[in-house]
């Protein structure tokens, strides 16, 4: 097991780890996706066997040509195994509709073309039959809509995509029709959450016309204090105004959280001090951890690293872990299925052994990596 | 609570703000949040597949006769309102009625104005529209001083309006 892809491409999908992206002690990653749909095939829920695999053979002749997929990578999906399908997922390249659901059949003909890179990827036959996508580290939003864009463009001028002179882009889905645009950015957001200020910033954010959500995806509890926050219209708005308008609630956001921040700090910083302090030691030393508290532990971290509480702790250390601490991850490592209490410790092992060779100078992606 | 603005309206919106290190909220009612430029109008984050349902409903209950089957897919509006998605291209124009009162609960408003798709064989109307989108970009891009992008779009214009390929 996980020898495929990933024995080539270890960090395939990951470059947003660096955190080497603005403001990316607060702002993990900023993505945005385009959905698109080709004409005279139906869309995703009705599309049948010859539709799905009618329009993937199309987008890939046309990966192969376009020129910012060229010399990417293609993974057709539904011939994976189930623990690389797992693996995607929890690098949030692919979606949970692509890979098939608890108990639901795997969707067939689905595709993952990574351009290379890796940021900038399309998913085919999704919901959609195309979901172009672009993540980048930090806060972004105009790096990683140009990219988008141009991709976009150079499928768009091979493959027919379905496009009405009044409604836009048609989606599967009416709430996406128009542009088809989700721009969203992952923030970290203990401050205002410690603050007890996160429900008004929040209920703020719904009453500007954006929407929010935690980590893992739609209807997902938050956990580790993590929000994406995204734009929730996507008719009536051009593409730029819709980017501008989510660029300038999140760096509001992202001035409420530093100030919060603050406020702790300067009100209650032994309190601080020693709720850092402790996360650390926990996850430096703990025995067997289950993923909800690496997550929340790792907020601790997190926060102290970014009030420079903790030195010599490199961000992308604890990208790294929020990533490969996740149980297909840690089961691609062993070799082999995990129990939920083997999970636990794997996953505890792995936590100190990656901190334990963060030494002083060498934090970076090529220092702590690979435990 | 009343709102602090006006005074009369029940504060609907409740907007915590920092400054000067100071946390502050602002207690203010639906109009003059509007005024303030602090409120949308958007739906405040119902989720979107009750909502779905219930335009659904509304939506059947109007229009059954008027809107029956897609010719191309097969979907029709009870299809719909279990799943919430739309089968086909043609279904747009098959529901046309009945989606234009839920685009606009959800996007408010029926007319997209961003980027005009330019198909692989365009037309001069295809042109044309493009190079109309392409320069509401351009504006943008050079109030911005993003020059670089600027130069990229006035390219493609350049290029549509000669005629050649893109
Ligand atoms: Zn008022
Ligand atoms: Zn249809």
């Amino acid at each position: 097991m996980g020898s495929g892809f990933l024995g080539a491409m270890p960090d395939a999908g990951l470059a947003w780890l660096r955190a080497d992206g603005p403001h990316s002690d607060i702002v993990l990653s900023t993505r945005i996706r385009l959905a698109r749909n080709l004409q005279n095939f139906r869309f995703g829920t009705r599309a049948d066997g010859d539709d799905r695999r009618e329009v993937l053979r199309m987008t890939l002749e046309t990966a192969g040509v376009a020129e910012s997929l060229r010399d990417g990578r293609q993974l057709v999906v539904s011939e994976l195994q189930t623990a690389e399908r797992q693996l995607l997922l929890e690098r949030h390249l692919v979606s949970r509709e692509l890979v098939g659901s608890n108990g639901h059949a795997t969707p067939s003909h689905t595709a993952l073309l990574m351009a290379p890179g890796e940021a900038l990827s399309v998913m085919v036959n999704e919901e959609d039959h195309l979901r172009l996508q672009n993540i980048v580290g930090g806060f972004r939003l105009r790096d990683a809509w140009r990219d988008v864009e141009r991709l976009d463009d150079e499928l768009g001028q091979r493959l027919p995509y379905a496009f009405h002179t009044e409604f836009g882009y048609l989606t599967s889905c009416p709430t996406n029709v128009g542009t088809g645009l989700r721009a969203s950015v992952l923030m970290h957001l203990p401050g205002l959450v410690l603050t007890q200020e996160i429900g008004k910033v929040l209920q703020g954010i719904s009453q500007v016309g954006l929407t929010f959500r935690g980590l893992y995806g739609e209807g997902s509890e938050v956990v580790g204090n993590f929000f994406q926050i995204s734009n929730q219209t996507t008719l009536g708005k051009t593409e730029e105004d819709l980017i501008d308008h989510l660029q300038r609630v999140v760096h509001q956001v992202v001035q409420y959280e530093t100030q919060a921040r603050g406020v702790l700090l300067r009100d209650a910083p032994v309190v601080i001090e020693d709720k850092v302090w402790r996360a650390y030691g926990l996850l430096r030393h703990a025995r067997s951890t289950s993923f909800e508290e690496v997550m929340n532990l790792l907020s601790g971290v997190r926060l102290g690293v970014g009030l420079k509480l903790i030195p010599d702790l490199s961000v992308y250390t604890l990208n790294r872990i929020m990533i490969f601490t996740q149980s297909a991850h840690l089961e691609q490592v062993a070799g082999n299925p995990l129990q939920d209490g083997d999970a636990d410790v794997q996953r505890a092992a792995y936590v100190r052994a990656v901190l334990s060779s963060e030494r002083p100078g060498d934090g970076g992606p090529t220092g702590a990596a690979h435990a | 609570m009343l709102c602090e603005n006006c005074g009369k309206n029940e504060a609907a919106i409740h907007l915590t703000q920092i400054q000067n290190n100071e946390m502050t909220t602002r207690h203010l009612c639906e109009p003059c949040a509007e005024t303030m430029g602090l409120s949308s109008g958007a739906p405040a984050n119902a989720p979107l597949a009750d909502f779905i349902a219930q335009m659904g409903k509304a939506i059947a209950s109007e229009t059954v006769a008027a809107a029956g089957t897609c010719p191309s897919c097969g979907l029709n509006l009870a299809d719909f309102k279990k799943t919430g998605r739309l089968g086909c291209a043609r279904c747009y124009s098959t529901f046309d009625t009945s989606l234009r009162g839920l685009l606009r609960k959800l996007h408010g408003g029926t007319q997209h104005t961003g980027k005009v798709y330019l198909p692989p064989h365009p037309t001069e109307t295809d042109r044309t529209a493009r190079v109309v989108s392409l320069r509401r970009s351009l504006a943008r891009a050079v109030e911005s001083e993003d020059f670089e992008r600027a130069a990229g779009l006035r390219d493609q214009i350049r290029r549509l309006e000669a005629g050649q390929e893109v």
